[in-house]
């Protein structure tokens, strides 16, 4: 177990959104099954107000959810030094088994999170609350998962052991201890800027050609989603390596460093915001069949669309511009 | 847009002055959440710059030190170990060092006694640390007596006290020539106290180390890296028993704050149904509540902070440096390096506005949920 006051942070907020989930959860379930706007009964008003609960506790929690992402590859970056190899939060994060399925389930989460608070901002923008039911229904979906992400965050960081001198055994080279890898597996960097490069501009073009003539909206979700985690990919295959000037040297987690100047905060967090704008986008669309939205939700997708163009421009904008300058020639 | 952004203003100006209308019993409230953030910015800025000294006074260590164990005890190592270790491929240089404590019954502290031929230049000469000049009350050019264990004691001419500005390294240090540490401690012939090894690529360094270990199993090879991890660890783990400590006084704050929260004065149930009847939304009284939160939070975020960091960086915390420093009886004088970054803050703020918020959502919604026309003839 790892006493660090950002490890205990990051369990805290754990517990907190978990609990606090699992209190909307429950009640989101009640509402999904007995909710009737067309009455008037003392239970219905009882479930009204039980919406704002679950509104400002969500609104709440899931931001902190995304924040928490963020300390949480911080956290893993800098307890890179307690262990003996590790070179930076890929390292940490093999230190035992559950490292990498926490940090993947908290990006599920982050994702989720992010689509479900546009649709909450969606459902409170008309009059009859009119996706109540689709989302309490996707809340209560998320609530195993967030479960989850709590459990492995905890058996992570109370499953963790610095390599540290200790009196008794001494030196850690008497046996043979493995040491841990930076480097994760990577495509060729050939094949993936060709395809980085065309994701991207198909993405951002459906996306202008979207917001200019409100065609192609599903093509666009659709670019906008698989582009995502085409940029991961290539910031291991080959944008990492223009940053590191190292063409060996595959690891999305060492740009998160000082070294780097935190250059990974402004890959990530651009690339994060337009995925999860982009896929909103999609996950809206239908219901503009509702009468009480049938202008906002065009609106909303616009906008998100719009949100989604800059993001990802500032994304390649910032590997383009990394790759130009770097002495690095692939 | 504008008429969001005029909402907002309206609502905060609202809860601006309804904070202040009730103040004395806001700024006990802000009272107490400024000294839980000052203790708990103090406990990590203390931390994280006493790790940050020890980081740099452990930058020039040698790359790899060799000791010798037996039975489970650090032991004297032959310098013949010395010479079969400098043969080994990638090693730059081996040095022995002389090095040993000398308990000073006179006064109870304990020196560090290092042989050294330079800085002494002959034998019968010493460069002490101010530390121990103070204890001695010794002067440059003054003779000061340590004991042997022969019956004639060991006579040292101060020839350099070093400055008060190293004493975080050299306060209880004493340099003398080896010919006098030999005498000091009758340190037998043709040993030494450990070999410092310097490697010429330091990524051979664990390679060297398992070589060095396989070829004398008797030795101990310890790497500067896990000295530095050592001390990491120690100074995380003090400051995590201290922080979980001080994360009772958070609980019993975050209490505090559901209480006041929770009851709810008779005047202001009714203040909220007066709101709600002359048509206040119950979402408008959410914001309320959310900015009434903002207000009290931030400025005792930053004052919390800003006390912190004078009380760690210009008084050299005072309140914690006894449970977090050590102790000794020539400790050293220093002071620490101001040195705060973004996530020591967003930790401070998850450990203590996010629980303070947590603490009053609920309650909110209670409030802003109440029925007008009772809570108006309540």
């Amino acid at each position: 177990m790892i006493l660090r006051p950002s490890t205990l942070a990051l369990l805290l907020i754990s517990l907190l959104v978990t609990g606090f989930s699992l209190t909307a959860g429950f009640h989101a379930m009640g509402i999904h099954d007995r909710w009737d706007p067309a009455s008037g009964s003392e239970e219905q008003l009882e479930l009204e107000r039980k919406t704002y609960l679950i509104s400002t506790i969500m609104n709440y929690v899931f931001p902190l959810e995304l924040l928490s992402l963020i300390l949480l590859l911080y956290t893993a970056d800098e307890l890179h030094p307690l262990f003996t190899g590790a070179m930076c939060a890929a390292g940490t994060l093999a230190v035992n088994p559950y490292g990498y399925p926490a940090l993947l389930v908290k990006i599920v989460t982050a994702l989720l999170a992010g689509v479900w608070l546009i649709m909450n901002h969606l459902d409170s923008r008309a009059f009859d609350y009119p996706l109540i039911r689709t989302k309490y229904l996707f809340l209560t979906l998320m609530m195993p998962l967030l479960v989850v992400e709590c459990v492995l965050l905890f058996s992570y960081f109370s499953g963790i052991k610095p390599d540290i001198i200790t009196s008794c055994c001494g030196s850690l080279f008497s046996h043979d201890s493995p040491t841990l890898s930076g480097d994760l597996i990577s495509l060729p960097p050939v094949i993936m800027q060709a395809l980085f490069f065309s994701a991207m501009a198909l993405a951002l073009l459906s996306g202008i050609l979207f917001y200019r003539t409100g065609r192609y909206g599903q093509l666009f979700s659709a670019l906008a989603a698989v582009t995502f985690p085409v940029s991961i990919a290539s910031i291991i295959s080959f944008i990492g390596l223009y940053i590191y000037e190292l063409p060996s040297h595959h690891c999305p987690f060492c740009l998160l460093q000082k070294e780097y100047h935190f250059i990974g905060y402004f890959l990530y967090v651009p690339l994060f915001i337009g995925a999860v704008s982009g896929i909103s986008a999609r996950v809206i669309s239908p219901f503009s069949a509702n009468p009480s939205l049938r202008r906002i939700v065009p609106d909303t997708r616009r906008y998100l669309t719009l949100v989604t163009i800059i993001c990802y421009l500032l994304f390649t904008l910032i590997a383009t511009v990394e790759m130009i300058i770097s002495p690095l020639k692939l | 847009m504008i008429r969001t952004g005029e909402r907002q203003r309206n609502i905060l100006e609202f809860a601006l002055s309804s904070l202040h209308r009730r103040r004395g019993r806001n700024l006990s409230l802000l009272a107490m959440y400024v000294l839980i953030i000052f203790v708990l910015a103090s406990l990590l800025f203390f931390v994280s710059a006493l790790k940050r000294e020890a980081a740099l006074v452990l930058h020039d260590a040698p790359d790899l030190i060799v000791q010798r164990m037996i039975a489970g005890r650090q032991e004297l190592i032959p310098v013949e170990y010395g010479a079969e270790i400098a043969s080994i491929r990638g090693v730059a240089e081996v040095r022995s060092r002389l090095w040993g404590y000398y308990f000073d019954s006179w006064n109870g502290a304990n020196y560090t006694v290092i042989a050294h031929n330079s800085p002494t230049g002959t034998e019968g000469g010493a460069a002490i640390g101010s530390g121990v000049a103070r204890s001695r009350k010794v002067k440059v050019g003054e003779m000061f007596p340590l004991r042997t264990p022969g019956t004639e004691p060991l006579l040292l001419e101060v020839k350099t006290i070093f400055p008060d500005s190293s004493d975080l390294r050299a306060a209880d240090l004493i340099i003398i020539s080896t010919a006098d540490f030999s005498r000091l401690f009758n340190f037998p012939v043709g040993k030494v106290t450990d070999l410092a090894v310097t490697v010429t690529n330091v990524r051979e360094l664990p390679t060297v180390a398992a070589k060095i270990a396989s070829l004398h199993p008797d030795s101990r090879p310890i790497l500067k890296s896990e000295i530095q991890r050592t001390y990491q660890s120690i100074f995380d783990w003090r400051g995590g028993m201290t922080l979980l400590i001080l994360l009772s006084a958070v609980l019993s704050f975050i209490i505090f704050a559901w209480d006041r929260a929770t009851g709810l004065s008779a005047e202001e149930r009714k203040e909220i149904g007066i709101l709600k009847s002359i048509g206040w939304e119950t979402s408008d009284v959410l914001l309320l509540k959310f900015w009434e939160g903002c207000a009290i939070s931030l400025p005792a975020f930053l004052l919390g902070v800003i006390l912190a960091y004078g009380h760690v960086f210009f008084l050299s915390a005072p309140l914690f440096s006894q449970a977090l420093k050590g102790w000794s009886i020539l400790y050293p004088r220093f002071q620490l390096v101001p040195v705060v970054d973004i996530s020591q803050l967003l930790v401070l703020f998850f450990l203590t506005v996010i629980p303070y918020t947590t603490a009053t959502i609920i309650p909110s919604w209670r409030t802003a949920t109440i029925d007008p026309d009772a809570a108006m003839r309540s």
